[in-house]
């Protein structure tokens, strides 16, 4: 009886060894990956602490080695000589064109996206596969295609030429419809039976049932069309018509403008997108959660 | 009874006619500004196209690339950025994901943000601060490798580190929905089976190997399918850091397609070179599809 109550108690003895061994292994592992983890943050950060802090520097103090950390003396000259460029037009095209593109894309998804999902009608399946399919399309691939056509039109360097083609991506119609099959179709009949028109059936119940996904859409788009330089820079001719991000391009391509000035133009550009990341960061992440969920 | 047919029958034409009703603005921008335009380039891939002509020219096209020198170059440097870059990318990502995944909300967000920064900030501004840190002269890297007795390099400027150099930047600019995506998926995955594996005293890699792994493959698929396809079009950080230079070591297809087209006026050439670009991406995602799809258990 005794022997056996030894034997129990060495077996648990040793069990809680190794258990403590694992643990201690693991912790090690732990502590590295996160020093790691700490590490790539900061060089990630870093490019944009650089950018801010640039765009304070004077030339002399931007190109000094060893670098200055942090501007000592920091100026705004930098900004006040970005600002002799049309920055003031370039920023409303960006603005204009991505919001332009925004409402296109959530109005026409939501649409499409609520009958692929909501409704029976032939051709219904077809119709979806062909918008799944295109979106594993290289996108850029057929740029130089768009812009032969856009020529056609006389399109070049206007805003329908920015705006249009971006709004017959079909990721948006993807994501509307994987979202829109989560309503229940029975609130859609009582709302038929009560006689409500289509449209208003849209408008009043799918659209606010659909909010979320249209929040996380809207975010993305709006996000991506800013950010579509490849697009903008074929299809703008003009300084007018340039935006923020094509505007600063042309700025870094002549080699004269100090690095200041550039680092100033770099913060413009890119500091409105990360405000907007960073205040709607859950209905973004949301977004592409779903928009890669397999339907 | 016979109107009561015909009731139904009105009533399901009307659920019809709404619903191409709703369909019709997204096909038909669909069909005009992406269908269309993928058939067009096809077409225009069989013809002498530029501002002055346009003539039927069969393959000649295709020809001229198959014995162009400039165009393998450009081939072999895309390839060899998707070898590196998409595998760095997805085991970095899953890095990231494993390590902030149990971390608390704030803490996720936080890191899930940090990493997502290049991702949102417009290319032209990540390429005004890497062409500054990369500057021969007055750039921070040098800076850095001088503290342990390096010689300065050119690193856009060396046919050597230029490539390597872009990569990088490209890294930094595609981990960031991955390592969202991947901690959505991880968070998916229901704690009672590792905690079972736990108690049955599976090691840590035991656990990665047999549970997390396997349900992670579909999004493994999908993130090395997407990053696969949008490293293949690599473009701004290349016209903007290098402009495919210097002696074409940093050239890709994508760059050769824009230099064609848009500074050299031969829309046939660009289109062709797109065409063949479209079929090198059509046949790997396949192939990714068949080898990495097998695993997935939907």
């Amino acid at each position: 009886m005794s022997a056996y109550t030894e034997v129990r108690h060495g077996g648990k003895r040793e069990g809680i060894a190794v258990e403590r061994r694992k643990r201690r292994e693991l912790s090690v592992g732990k502590i590295a990956a996160n020093i790691l983890l700490v590490i790539s943050a900061l060089l990630f950060i870093f490019p944009f602490y650089w950018i801010v802090t640039g765009a304070f520097k004077v030339q002399n103090v931007a190109v000094a080695i060893p670098p200055e950390w942090f501007p000592l003396e920091p100026t705004l000259d930098n900004f006040r000589v970005l600002f002799n460029n049309p920055v003031w037009k370039w920023g409303f095209n960006s603005f204009f064109v991505a919001t332009s593109e925004m409402i296109g894309v959530c109005l026409v998804a939501s649409m499409a996206g609520y009958v692929l999902a909501k409704k029976q009608f032939p051709g219904r399946k077809f119709i979806f596969i062909l918008f799944v399919s295109a979106m594993a399309l290289p996108k850029q691939v057929i740029l130089v295609p768009l812009f032969t056509m856009l020529a056609d039109f006389g399109w070049i360097d206007t805003y329908q030429g920015l705006i249009l083609p971006a709004i017959g991506w079909p990721f948006g119609v993807f994501l509307m419809k994987q979202f829109a099959q989560t309503i229940p179709g029975e609130l859609i009949e009582a709302a038929k039976i009560d006689g409500c028109s289509e449209l208003r059936l849209f408008y009043r119940i799918i659209m606010p049932l659909l909010k979320p996904a249209l929040g996380a859409l809207a975010i993305f788009t709006f996000i991506n069309a800013w950010n579509d330089y490849f697009s903008q820079l074929i299809i703008t001719r003009s300084t007018s018509m340039m935006t923020l991000p094509l505007g600063l391009a042309t700025l870094q391509g002549e080699y004269t403008t100090p690095y200041g000035v550039l680092m100033a133009g770099a913060a413009l550009a890119s500091l409105p997108m990360i405000l907007i990341f960073l205040l709607f960061q859950k209905a973004f992440t949301q977004g592409i959660t779903m928009g890669a969920v397999k339907g | 009874m016979a109107g009561a047919v015909l009731r139904r029958k009105r009533y399901i034409w009307r659920e019809w006619l709404t619903s191409y009703l709703f369909l019709l603005p997204a096909l038909a921008f669909f069909l005009l500004f992406v269908a269309f335009p993928m058939l067009k380039g096809i077409y225009i891939s069989f013809f002498d196209y530029t501002l002055r002509d346009f003539d039927f020219v069969g393959l000649d096209n295709f020809n001229v690339l198959l014995h162009d020198d400039v165009f393998a170059k450009s081939m072999w440097n895309t390839m060899l950025i998707v070898l590196v870059a998409v595998p760095a990318v997805v085991l970095f990502s899953i890095f990231a994901a494993m390590t902030i995944y149990k971390k608390s909300e704030m803490q996720r967000s936080f890191f899930r943000g940090v990493f997502y920064l290049p991702a949102v900030s417009s290319v032209v501004s990540i390429t005004v601060v890497w062409a500054s840190i990369y500057h021969p002269n007055y750039g921070i890297l040098n800076y850095i490798t001088s503290l342990f007795g390096a010689e300065p390099i050119g690193w856009l400027g060396d046919t050597r580190t230029a490539l390597l150099a872009i990569i990088l930047v490209l890294i930094t600019t595609s981990v960031g929905q991955p390592i969202i995506l991947y901690v959505a998926s991880l968070g998916n995955i229901p704690t009672s089976y590792i905690e079972a594996a736990q108690i049955d005293r599976a090691s840590a890699g035991q656990i990665f190997r047999k549970i997390i792994w396997p349900m992670l493959m579909p999004t493994n698929l999908y993130i090395i399918v997407i990053t696969t396809i949008n490293t293949f079009q690599v473009f701004a950080i290349i016209q903007l850091l290098t402009s495919g230079g210097p002696m074409y070591a940093t050239s890709t297809v994508m760059y050769g397609v824009y230099e064609q087209a848009f500074m050299l006026g031969s829309f046939g050439l660009a289109s062709a070179m797109g065409v063949v670009l479209a079929v090198v991406i059509g046949i790997i995602s396949v192939i990714q599809f068949k080898y990495l799809g097998s695993d997935v258990e939907y």
